[in-house]
């Protein structure tokens, strides 16, 4: 139990918490966007999973007699340069996108949190250091600052989590700061302090539990961000090492053959514009159940 | 309104410690190089008498803070070493790429005020009706596109399909720059339109609500002439610093697009020099664009005061 729940069901008496929690129970399936968020994630994760089963063709293998064909009822979507199916290579693809695209979000989830924490609880000249790091690196476009770092650390999906990471935890500490700076006054920290409980325990067990939502927001949109930079960075080449599938190498590939085979660029972007709506969903469902006095 | 401007030397201070950090980042990426910096920076190329020579240059002997200093200074001479590609100095391959890319972004922020006012005027008459929704899930749609996927599908459009627009390439004269940035610079617009539409919308939707709009529709204003002299000067003032800091984002979209385009901007020069493994030239490039951030994050700054006569400058003037 959060915080803030424990407090309320103290003062306004447990048959009222208990009615006000089935309530939010009730609204999590009356909300639309969650509810679409999770069939399309959902979806989209089982095909992930699923994917030695799904996918018709192996995603690597050449067969280049059957190189660049039109889809038929042998490949739905046709066949690459190399004469692999594209569809296989879609489903394939959606495992390592996916994948990467939710874990990149987890470290700077985690540093930026506890850092912005910190800096917004004790403040002063911890605070004012981080406050211009973070102006720092504001200054770096993401999609630059990623792409140098990848190549300063090397190809491969150990650097897109590093490079992320080393960009991303800027925005998690700015937001859980700001929170942090909000929720310290509450009567409910006052009286943690003055109850001699120490800063650690104030800061972990009242105050983050309390902050965290505005993170978890955020990083659903960062997740789509985080997609979009790996699907880029594919795209240019330097991502995950080819022959892998990934979404953003199909589209380079396709590329070439826009004049001829113009499918071969287009259905791959389609399927990332699909993801990135579902996380969208997601976080604007999330978003109506965790904050909703801010809703629209 | 000249006398307004009296906090820009105060903004310009503010920015010395970011440009400080800025050059600090840059100057450690060489140092996250894996092995010796000067044998990573030479490559393939290295010899023994060159890798000496470069570890002078770098002065890789010296201790870490002397290091730095060194860089900084060479910052300031202007000297970025050389270009293996180019086998010319950086700072001259940079600086002719410079105002190429800054074309690109100006274009894209005018295609985006083109796009984003009217979309955000019609969503904000009638909110929660139907054009507002169409134009709400546009965004939505809009901002979970890949910025290069939706270059090449212009391309195929406007480009292979309709052939109104060349598919790539910058063209030779002035008039020829403008017509081949057009579909890149809608790419990069298209990109920034669902933030600004969204800031826009909501910020029209509380003026429109606004005493002094009522009292100019009592005077009979309505329409464009009401929305243009009394909604839109207001309403934009927010979306102004909305666009400002995402600023930094359009620099980077114009890394990517640039490279889909075949645009010989700062972008090409960057990947150019991945491709090559020319640390150097990426070094370069990353400060600039850090650099070229902060001056545009400072014009945001003055263009806000300038629009809006009752922001606080926070000097401590009164004005």
């Amino acid at each position: 139990m959060t915080a803030a729940a424990e407090v309320k069901s103290r003062f306004v008496g447990r048959r009222r918490a208990r009615r006000r929690s089935a309530r939010s129970l009730r609204a999590w399936y009356r909300n639309p966007s969650l509810m679409a968020g999770i069939v399309v994630v959902g979806a989209l994760v089982l095909v992930a999973v699923l994917a030695p089963v799904l996918a018709p063709y192996d995603p690597i293998k050449q067969n280049l007699p059957d190189a660049l064909q039109d889809p038929s009822s042998a490949h739905w979507l046709g066949t690459d340069r190399y004469g692999r199916d594209v569809l296989s290579r879609l489903i394939w693809g959606a495992r390592v996108d996916l994948r990467i695209g939710f874990l990149a979000v987890l470290i700077p989830f985690v540093i930026g949190s506890v850092i912005g924490a910190l800096a917004g609880y004790f403040g002063g000249w911890f605070d004012a250091v981080v406050m211009r790091v973070v102006d720092v690196f504001f200054a770096f476009p993401f999609l630059v600052m990623v792409i140098t770092l990848v190549f300063v650390l090397g190809a491969g999906e150990t650097s897109i989590y590093l490079a992320i990471a080393i960009v991303s935890w800027v925005a998690y500490a700015k937001i859980v700061r700001g929170e942090v700076l909000v929720v310290k006054e509450h009567d409910y920290v006052t009286g943690a302090r003055l109850g001699g409980l120490s800063d650690r325990r104030i800061l972990f067990r009242h105050i983050t539990p309390n902050v965290l939502s505005q993170a978890v927001i955020y990083a659903m949109s960062d997740i789509v961000m985080d997609i979009l930079a790996i699907v880029t960075l594919g795209y240019l080449g330097i991502g995950v090492t080819p022959p892998t599938a990934e979404w953003g190498s199909m589209i380079l590939d396709g590329q070439e053959f826009l004049t001829t085979h113009w499918l071969q660029a287009t259905i791959p972007g389609l399927v990332v514009v699909v993801t990135s709506l579902g996380v969208s969903w997601l976080g604007d469902g999330l978003a109506d159940l965790m904050s909703p006095e801010q809703r629209r | 309104m000249l006398h307004r401007l009296i906090f820009v030397p105060a903004r310009l201070v503010q920015a010395v410690p970011v440009v400080l950090g800025v050059t600090l980042i840059v100057f450690f990426m060489s140092h996250l190089l894996p092995g010796d910096p000067a044998l990573a920076i030479l490559g393939d190329k290295a010899t023994p008498e060159s890798v000496s020579a470069l570890r002078d240059q770098l002065g890789l002997d010296q201790p870490i803070w002397q290091q730095y200093v060194h860089f900084l200074s060479n910052i300031v001479h202007g000297d970025l070493g050389t270009s293996f590609t180019y086998q010319r100095p950086v700072t001259d391959v940079v600086l002719q790429a410079v105002p190429v890319t800054l074309t690109l972004v100006a274009l894209a922020l005018l295609l985006n005020i083109v796009i984003s006012v009217p979309l955000a005027g019609l969503a904000a008459m009638k909110p929660n009706r139907t054009p507002d929704l169409i134009v709400r899930a546009l965004n939505m749609v809009g901002q979970g596109m890949p910025q290069f996927w939706v270059g090449i599908m212009l391309i195929l459009l406007f480009g292979v399909r309709l052939r109104w627009f060349p598919v790539g390439g910058y063209g030779d004269t002035p008039l020829q720059h403008l017509y081949y940035l057009l579909l890149p610079a809608l790419t990069l617009a298209i990109a920034l339109s669902p933030t600004t539409i969204r800031s826009l919308r909501s910020s029209t939707i509380t003026v429109l609500g606004s005493d002094y709009v009522a009292t100019a529709r009592s005077k009979g204003l309505s329409g464009l002439p009401l929305f243009r002299r009394h909604v839109l000067r207001n309403s934009g003032i927010p979306t102004v610093s909305i666009v400002g800091v995402h600023l930094a984002n359009l620099v980077g979209g114009s890394i990517v697009i640039e490279k889909v385009f075949a645009i010989p901007g700062l972008g090409s020069v960057m990947l150019d020099a991945i491709y090559a493994r020319d640390f150097p030239s990426i070094q370069a490039v990353t400060l600039v664009v850090a650099l070229l951030v902060t001056v545009a994050s400072i014009l945001t700054d003055v263009l806000y005061v300038v629009m809006d006569p009752r922001v606080s400058l926070g000097t401590g003037v009164r004005v």
